[in-house]
């Protein structure tokens, strides 16, 4: 079962997880989908959620549906390299935010910081 | 089409109105949460559908038909109290579902039986309450339902018996049918649901997609339902 935030929508949050077992290597290109029913189980949600969740997907190009052998998740570079983009500037962001908030208010400050920790 | 469908339903306690003047309709094919304070009126509400209080007035019809043989032989309902006889066997309580509802699946309920290392000969009433709670819900789950009515199914049990039945629920419950459980505990239950309906002194105070809640309010169910009626 997945952990969620239950303050938000879940099928967002099955999306975004996917996603990420996509961009991490978790999940491949091109592979073949389990059924709705076991990923439903797999994340401990009803099968309604995850067929909405799979709808969302199907809609940004992230899966799509062969007509007689099931779910498949996306193959083409692009589509990956732009959730890749998305996933990495809504973390730099995010990451940006906590810094300005403790202090480092210029962004010099805090590319000189990144380069000292390596 | 809704599988339920509600019209100006009312009941009287003696003179206590336990629910006035519903009208809900149910989808077909959702997991639907039925939540409330104890006293407003879930357990009358679902008595009612499953047959067991007739004397309401209002409309109330269930894949179109009102209520009565027909209705009972689609609804597979988990009451609130164990409904198993003193000194009933597992074995016994399998052939009395057999031979009751034409929708069992035996051969499915023997298996989640033997899941559960229990064997046929041992009575119901020596188990624990988690393990009474889980044999429960194997034979309601087992029937092929078109509605599924569970009364606090997690109420007094500890964390892993809820699980359990959580899982169950999930693993059985196929999409053709609508599934209404009503609880007032909702951490274990809450990514369960597709809707969920408020209710309040015999009313229903909401009726909305969880996740449409979510997006709206920010809130969980849980929390949602302490800022209703805390």
């Amino acid at each position: 079962m997945v952990q969620f935030d239950n303050g938000a929508p879940i099928y967002l949050q099955i999306v975004q997880e996917m996603t990420l077992r996509i961009l991490s290597g978790t999940l491949q290109p091109g592979q073949k989908l389990p059924s709705v029913r076991e990923l439903a189980l797999e994340f401990g949600v009803n099968p309604n959620t995850m067929q909405r969740a799979m709808a969302q997907m199907e809609q940004e190009g992230l899966v799509y549906t062969k007509r007689t052998s099931g779910r498949f998740l996306t193959d083409q570079p692009e589509i990956i390299k732009q959730k890749r983009e998305d996933f990495a500037q809504a973390e730099t962001k995010r990451y940006l935010a906590y810094m300005q908030k403790i202090g480092f208010t210029d962004t010099t400050q805090i590319i000189a910081y990144l380069q000292n920790m390596q | 089409m809704a599988l339920v469908e509600i019209e100006n339903l009312s009941y009287q306690y003696g003179k206590l109105d336990a629910l006035s003047d519903i009208t809900l309709s149910l989808p077909q094919g959702e997991i639907i949460g039925l939540l409330g304070q104890n006293g407003a009126g879930k357990t009358t509400l679902i008595k009612i559908l499953c047959g067991l209080l007739p004397n309401y007035t209002g409309q109330v019809r269930i894949d179109g038909q009102p209520i009565g043989v027909y209705t009972k032989s689609i609804v597979s309902y988990l009451p609130d109290k164990t409904y198993f006889r003193r000194n009933e066997t597992i074995g016994g309580a399998i052939r009395l579902f057999r031979d009751f509802y034409k929708d069992f699946d035996e051969k499915k309920a023997r298996e989640m039986v033997n899941d559960l290392w229990l064997t046929e000969k041992q009575k119901i009433y020596t188990m624990s309450k988690g393990t009474q709670e889980k044999l429960q819900i194997v034979f309601v789950m087992s029937r092929k339902a078109k509605l599924y009515v569970l009364d606090e199914p997690m109420a007094g049990i500890d964390p892993v018996a809820r699980e359990y039945i959580r899982n169950t629920i999930l693993q059985q419950y196929t999409q053709d049918a609508t599934l209404l459980l009503s609880t007032h505990l909702l951490q274990d239950v809450e990514q369960l649901f597709d809707r969920a309906i408020f209710m309040q002194s015999g009313k229903i105070l909401r009726n909305v997609e969880v996740d449409t809640l979510r997006a709206e309010t920010g809130l969980s169910l849980d929390q949602y339902f302490r800022e209703v009626f805390g």
